[in-house]
């Protein structure tokens, strides 16, 4: 499937390569970077580029470009979808998965991609087996590295990959045994100029802390399993119980994982919990206005916190001069992004964010385009879908284990027209 | 990592750079490194290996310190030697010799007893890639394969396409190992084997007919990556074995050819009786040409369906695209629509993810739009996508544009034209065309919005509009003078060549409308010819020249001109051009072609065809890097044509796999499934002797799946528990498990229903408490905020941390405390099997709406509402219905809320618990669940507005009537379990009559979207008959089982309806009869 792998970053460097069969020179990257510099933005690269001998297929994350080569036709899809798998795993073991992290690492990013592919093949992608096989950095780690001498590749053989449950190591131990899960729900939303919605969906996810000994077998159900219509597991979820009895039976992995995401379709109506006002006037050569107001709409009574108003504006906008009732704004004329950190919004007056804007007037003929508002959002104790797990059960362990749920909304793409 | 700065230190970098001098330099370097390599310390070998690493890592050639490195590859140290193991992987290619010195370690790590050792010896050996060892490799392989450990035995399936690159001589041995893995049963191995096949001997589908059914069926249980690779290879199996299900003629030849062959398997090997029944099978086919019967599938085909669809909820998006490409090419038409969903929802994944997926739905949507339309909002823009999303977005959304929603795409793109995006305007606008043409009843809005985009002071948006007129109007130009007129104009003001040189031609072509506007049209283009792009002025030729031909006297200088300016030019291709016309129009001597120039430059051209330009991209399989390319990949093989006649199923019968179990089949004939019981009874028995394994590791999951794959995984758990106590007998041991589970169930499914309908105050039943589960009460509650405690069942836990559960303001929320439930009587003789059954989401949503209360009515406030068939937030009884407010008048209403409800008995209704606000012009949705209790009566509502004036509040009374129809949920039933609870449902609970149907009672479809239309309910699939159509539903509040049955008889259309609530039944009857009637 994968013939090399070379780890760009934006400014055009190469900063790792690994090769699972024959070498490949990096000078197939020219291709990658020729493109790159055609797209307008990091983003913008297509994820699949053919050159006369080899197909580059490329995710972007975090201003580093994973490019892999590969020479035969290949599931384009499952590619991008390992390439995502490598960055999760950096993620994990780095805490963040950019320039400087790789760089960092090279020997134990190149010991793990040494064991996530077999001859450009996947071999062993789940994160607990890899735990197990090279441990993850940390200070402590690290110094004793220094004085003893070792590095991180473990000493111990990888029994996990023997076992039939590959996602959990075996012999795990906690003195306290418990187990988090978040019920975290995003929703996407597109609202008109007049204000009305044109699109909103929520999309899902149950993400777990469990920290148990052994092997505990977890049972959760919800109070309102047909809400979730349309799901995607963690392969430890059992389908069958789950099509039969609608309830989700699992042995979890040991750790952080995503238990599983859902999708609340368009179909079905959102509530959405706030709202924008705003009028937005931009005229070339004469400046322009901003006056914002945003609030709570349907918000069961919760209270909305962390929200963050940005506008991208066009590029013809110089400067911004404006007041904000609650919160800072900022404008950053280089990305011409204008950003309003509003934060908790209480109930009473609505926040507002109003004042004037320098165009510049030699930007091009014609009136100025509208930009669109993102806005984000927490609401804490809440999931808008009325989403509610019943109960968690433990078996297959004697202990009792501390078991916590906690609810959050937040906005996902959330975007309002102008 | 210290060091490894000072390797990328200036100097070295441009040392690497340079030639001759950097050798030397190279030599002392990495003496330090050689001296750490040879000494006795590992602590010193492992800096300097890390050293090493970092260099390869970052492409530095460290090729010359191959002989110290390879000295420490029998190291005890394990880190130390992963790392040499590491480089040596990297550079044994290139020093050949010196690897070989490293073979012997390897060859006895082979031998070693612990299998992971084993493994990694197998995996470095093999990934050295060094021609002279490939014997010693293929020794090693043969031996690998047989191992004991299902580990090294994946290794050694991973180590057979390495030496294949290595030595491709070898394949038929290789072949013979593959063929070996194949029939391995763990699922570890499973995964890697079908890799390794796909690798060297993708033609070799002759090696997969007797694993076929057990690939099926572990599919679950593999590894993601290994799954992407089953379900690629059982799309390419399926394809040469079974015939096209969407063919409407008649295949049950094959269907026969299956059966008769199993019958045959008793007597195995008499092939004189097989080939007789096969002249007979032959003979018989020729009868039946005649007359066709509809398509049966195979139950192999069935069976793959089946078990890849849970697929389809994999977190991986590889696997689900895989599955979603596999029903795209293997599933009858009716049954593809199920992996819309499963894509849509990958569109929320990662850029790369989005881009895959919607050059796949792209593709897919261009052939088969009903399926995504659905699901069209997901597809709207947002200005954050990447500029690529957008377009691919768009293309989608053209594809999906039909006359009902048109007015909401045509919306949407509006506002795409708006936006910073260049490329995003242009592709609105043309897309905006494409839905013109392609919808007849928008042209002429779309026309003249366009038109009204030339007047915009975009100067992209204007080009690209004139350029999209000038196609519609090639559809009906004689209508749009004005149009041409105006575009006239604009020759003055635009200057993008594009839109000059369409202006130019449009006037040219259609210079007959416009008479008097064109000579003077070229009297000014004449004039600017010289400053003219090349396009335009090819285009002012061609207009040159009919206009000679149509009006000669006043244009004929004016042409001359021309001609003589084209004569000049410094572009090839324009002298070329002026040379021909002038030629053809002005020969200097007799030319014979002349005479013929009117017809050759004014013949009525036919409108261009303004389709998708993916309506080719399905030459491709989905899902692979050529179809995302649009381009032959190397090694892409093209998907192989469904056969005409299927090739015998025999060859995929296996002692230990029979044919699928009856309930897999649905659209098996009855007459086979009696023959497959038999066999399916013998199954069970058999499946253990296939899965007698002793090794230890294949033990669980040998017994794990002797059960079918997905089934499993559900026992896993119990055997878990288990293990313990493991000391019976196997086989007593597996049924008592299988015992306790199925116990285990039913008390959940209990619990699960308890729940639902008890109102949360009274505490749980017994049987939820006195299960053996822990729980943990939170010792202060109140304090702990975010944690809530689980055990929402336990009396206090509903209301306890949290206050209130989210979204509810009230107690009306909870399914069960809206008290009017226990008011409704209770379905009585629910059968067991109801519990079984799924619901199926809705197969159409209405979109009309209908009026609750008018503006004159509500003084300037209507109310409409609309069902919307999606499972009621509030409770699984209740009906969702959307209630629309809309204000008309110029006041804002503060409050509207619903103050009152007048419900009969039985009847209960949730929902708008929050008053809303509505500004002037302005309309607001809220969801509203009722419960009508299966019946007719109306939910009468109270509400209460008050508007900004003074006049007070007001109330208006809403009724909430529901057609039964809408009072039903899809469920899935198959074929037999229709059949069985049809028979349950006879005689006073069916009410049937026959009518003459205003729809043809051939046009299946038609009857079915009218179906959908009136009642909420789902077709039930694979019914064996072509002359009947079932529908399957319950009725939301009592979930009585209402079947629907159309069946021709003759000229007119019999149509049936079972229901245990017969009032339900007869109404809709009545409701379907009305619509279908003459």
């Amino acid at each position: 499937m994968l013939n090399s792998l070379f780890i760009l970053n934006t400014s055009g460097d190469v900063i790792l390569e690994k090769h699972w069969k024959s070498v490949i020179h990096r000078s197939i990257c020219d291709y990658f970077f020729d493109a790159q510099k055609r797209a307008s933005s990091p983003e913008d690269v297509p994820p699949v580029i053919s050159t006369p001998h080899h197909y580059l297929v490329s995710v972007y994350h975090n201003q580093v470009y994973f490019v892999a080569v590969t020479t035969l036709e290949a599931p384009p899809l499952m590619v991008i979808e390992f390439l995502h798998r490598v960055v999760d795993t950096f993620k994990e073991y780095f805490d963040e998965c950019s320039d400087s992290s790789i760089k960092d690492n090279y020997v134990i990013v190149f010991e793990l991609l040494d064991e996530m592919l077999d001859n450009g093949f996947p071999l062993a992608t789940e994160s607990n087996i890899l735990q197990e096989l090279i441990k993850p950095p940390n200070f402590f780690r690290n110094i004793s590295n220094q004085v003893t001498g070792k590095t991180n590749v473990s000493e111990t053989l990888p029994t996990g990959q023997l076992s039939n449950i590959p996602w959990r190591r075996a012999g795990v131990k906690y003195t306290n045994n418990e187990s988090y899960f978040d019920v975290v729900e995003e929703i996407d939303a597109i609202i008109d100029k007049q204000g009305s919605t044109v699109f909103s969906e929520i999309q899902g996810y149950i993400d777990c802390c469990c920290k148990l000994s052994g092997m505990p077998d977890l049972t959760m159900t919800f109070m309102n399993p047909r809400l979730l219509d349309d799901v995607s597991f963690h392969p430890c979820v059992r389908f069958k119980r789950w099509e039969n009895e609608r309830l989700l039976s699992f042995v979890p992995p040991d750790g952080n994982f995503r238990l599983l995401s859902y999708h609340i379709g368009s179909q079905s109506m959102v509530a959405i919990p706030m709202y924008v006002r705003h009028s937005i006037v931009l005229k070339d050569g004469t400046g322009g206005k901003i006056d914002l107001t945003v609030g709570p709409k349907q918000s069961m009574g919760k209270i909305l916190e962390d929200v963050i108003v940005e506008v991208p504006m066009p590029k013809s906008v110089q400067n911004c001069n404006l007041s904000a009732s609650q919160g800072k704004y900022s404008f950053d004329p280089t990305t011409k992004v204008l950003t309003w950190d509003v934060g908790k919004i209480e109930l009473g007056k609505p926040p507002t964010l109003r004042g004037s804007v320098s165009v510049n007037t030699t930007a091009g003929a014609g009136s100025v385009e509208q930009p669109t508002i993102n806005v984000r959002f927490k609401i804490n104790q809440l999931a808008v879908s009325g989403l509610k797990v019943n109960r968690l059960d433990m078996y297959g362990e004697k202990y009792k284990p501390f078991k916590g749920v906690k609810y959050l909304t937040k906005a996902g793409r959330f975007q309002i027209r102008t | 990592m210290a060091y490894a700065d000072g390797v990328t230190s200036p100097e070295v970098e441009i040392a690497d750079v340079g030639a001759s001098g950097f050798l030397a330099d190279a030599k002392t370097r990495h003496a330090d490194l050689k001296a750490m390599l040879d000494s006795s310390k590992d602590n010193l070998k492992m800096e300097a290996m890390k050293r090493i690493i970092n260099m390869v890592a970052k492409g530095k050639d460290v090729s010359d310190l191959f002989p110290a490195v390879v000295k420490n590859v029998a190291a005890k140290n394990l880190e130390l030697k992963k790392l040499v193991y590491v480089y040596l992987v990297r550079y044994a290619e290139e020093q050949q010799d010196l690897a070989l010195l490293s073979i012997s370690t390897f060859q006895r790590g082979l031998k070693d007893p612990n299998q992971l050792i084993r493994a990694s010896a197998l995996r470095v050996l093999s990934s050295i890639r060094v021609a002279m060892i490939a014997p010693i490799m293929m020794l090693a392989i043969k031996e690998s394969v047989r191992d004991m450990s299902p580990y090294v035995r994946k290794v050694a399936a991973h180590a057979i396409p390495k030496l294949y690159a290595l030595d491709p001589d070898q394949k038929g041995e290789l072949v013979d190992a593959i063929d070996f893995l194949l029939a391995d049963k763990t699922t570890l191995v499973i995964g890697s084997a079908v890799y390794a096949f796909e690798e060297i001997c993708p033609e070799r589908i002759d090696l997969i007919h007797k694993h076929y059914r057990k690939l099926c069926q572990v599919m679950a249980d593999v590894d993601e990556w290994g799954q992407v690779m089953i379900i690629n290879l059982m799309t390419r199996y399926a394809r040469t074995q079974f015939t096209d299900p969407n063919l409407g003629e008649m295949d049950s030849e094959k269907e026969e050819t299956f059966f008769s062959s199993d019958e045959e398997s008793d007597d195995e090997g008499d092939s004189d009786d097989s080939a007789k029944k096969r002249k007979a099978q032959q003979k018989k086919k020729k009868e039946k040409e005649s007359k066709p019967k509809p398509y049966l599938m195979d139950p192999d085909l069935r069976m793959l369906l089946k078990n890849t669809k849970p697929l389809l909820q994999s977190r991986n998006s590889s696997v689900v695209l895989a599955v979603a490409q596999l029903y795209y090419h293997l599933a009858p038409r009716n049954e593809i629509s199920v992996i819309a969903k499963a894509l849509v929802r990958l569109l929320r994944g990662h850029r790369e993810v989005q881009s895959v997926v919607l050059m796949n739905i792209a593709t897919i949507s261009a052939k088969k739009r009903n399926m995504f339309e659905p699901f069209l909002k997901s597809f709207f823009i947002r200005s954050s996508d990447p500029t690529h999303i957008k377009l691919l977005k768009l293309e989608v959304l053209t594809n999906l544009a039909t006359q009902t929603n048109i007015q909401m795409i045509l919306r949407e793109f509006q506002t795409y034209v708006y936006t910073h995006d260049k490329e995003l305007t242009v592709a609105a606008i043309e897309a905006i065309g494409r839905c013109a043409v392609n919808i007849k009843e928008v042209t002429d809005v779309c026309l003249s919005g366009l038109v009204a985009l030339m007047a915009s002071k975009n100067e992209i948006v204007v080009a690209q509009s004139v350029v999209v007129i000038k196609r519609l109007l090639q559809i009906q130009p004689s209508a749009h003078k004005d149009i041409i007129m105006s575009m006239t104009k604009l020759i003055d003001t635009v200057k993008v060549p594009g839109a000059r040189a369409s202006i130019v031609w449009l006037i040219g072509e259609y210079c007959q409308t416009v008479p008097l506007i064109a000579p003077d049209v070229l009297r000014k283009m004449a004039k600017t010819f010289v400053q003219e792009e090349d396009v335009v002025k090819l285009q002012i030729l061609n207009m040159a020249v009919k206009l000679l031909l149509t009006n000669r006297e006043q244009s004929l200088p004016l042409v001359q001109y021309v001609f003589q300016l084209a004569k000049y030019d410094q572009s090839y291709d324009l002298r070329d051009r002026a040379r021909f016309l002038r030629n053809l129009v002005m020969p200097q001597q007799e030319n014979r072609l002349t005479q013929f120039a009117a017809k050759m430059f004014l013949t009525p051209k036919p409108a261009p065809v303004l389709e998708s330009t993916f309506k080719d991209r399905d030459q491709f399989q989905l899902g692979t890097l050529s179809h995302y390319l649009n381009q032959r990949c190397a090694g892409y093989s093209d998907l192989p044509h469904f056969p005409e006649v299927a090739p015998d199923g025999k060859v995929r019968d296996v002692v230990g796999f029979g044919i699928p179990v009856p309930n897999e089949k649905s659209s098996a004939p009855q007459a086979a499934s009696a023959a497959s019981t038999k066999h399916s009874s013998k199954k069970s028995k058999k499946a253990e002797t296939f899965y007698s394994d002793d090794e230890s590791e294949g033990e669980k999951e040998s017994e794990e799946a002797s059960s079918g794959s997905e089934s499993s995984s559900e026992e896993e758990g119990s055997e878990e528990s288990e293990e313990g106590s493991e000391e019976s007998d196997d086989e007593e041991e597996e049924e008592s498990s299988a015992e306790s589970s199925e116990e285990d169930e039913d008390d959940d499914e209990e619990e699960e229903e308890s729940s639902e309908e008890e109102p949360p105050k009274k505490p749980p039943p017994k049987s939820a408490t006195s299960k053996k589960e822990r729980k943990v009460e939170p010792a202060n509650k109140p304090s702990l905020d975010l944690l809530l405690d689980l055990d929402f069942g336990a009396p206090s836990g509903d209301g306890g941390s949290s206050g209130q559960p989210p979204l509810s303001t009230g107690p009306t929320l909870l399914p069960s405390a809206a008290g009017s439930v226990s008011n409704a009587p209770k379905a009585p003789t629910l059968s067991k099997s109801y519990e079984v059954i799924h619901t199926a989401p809705a197969q159409f949503v209405p979109k009309r709406s209908s009026e609750l209360l008018n503006k004159v009515g509500g003084q300037g406030l209507s109310v409409d509402y609309r069902f919307t068939r999606s499972p009621s937030l509030f409770s699984n009884k209740m009906c969702a219905i959307e209630l629309r407010f809309e204000n008309h008048s110029a006041i804002p209403f503060e409050s509207i809320k619903l103050v009152d409800k007048k419900l009969p008995v039985g009847v209960s209704v949730s929902g708008f618990d929050e008053s809303v606000a509505l500004a002037p012009s302005k309309s607001v949705s809220v969801m509203l669940g009722v419960d009508f209790a299966d019946t007719t009566q109306d939910a009468v509502l109270s509400v209460e507005v008050s508007q900004s004036d003074e006049s007070g509040p007001r109330r208006l009374t809403l009724t909430i009537q529901a057609p039964v129809g809408e009072q039903l949920e899809p469920v899935l039933l198959s074929q037999q379990q229709f059949k069985a609870e049809q028979s349950k449902l006879s005689g006073l609970n069916e009410t049937s009559g026959k009518f003459k149907s205003s729809i043809a009672i051939d046009d299946v479809k038609a009857i079915v979207a009218k179906v959908y239309d009136l009642a909420n309910v789902i077709q039930v699939e694979g019914i064996d008959s072509a002359d009947k159509i079932c529908f399957s539903g319950r009725t939301l509040s009592n979930k009585a089982l209402l079947l629907i049955t159309f069946s021709k008889t003759g000229e007119e259309l019999k149509l049936a309806v079972n229901c245990e609530k017969m009032v339900i039944g007869s109404m809709l009857f009545k409701h379907i009869k009305q619509s279908l009637a003459v």
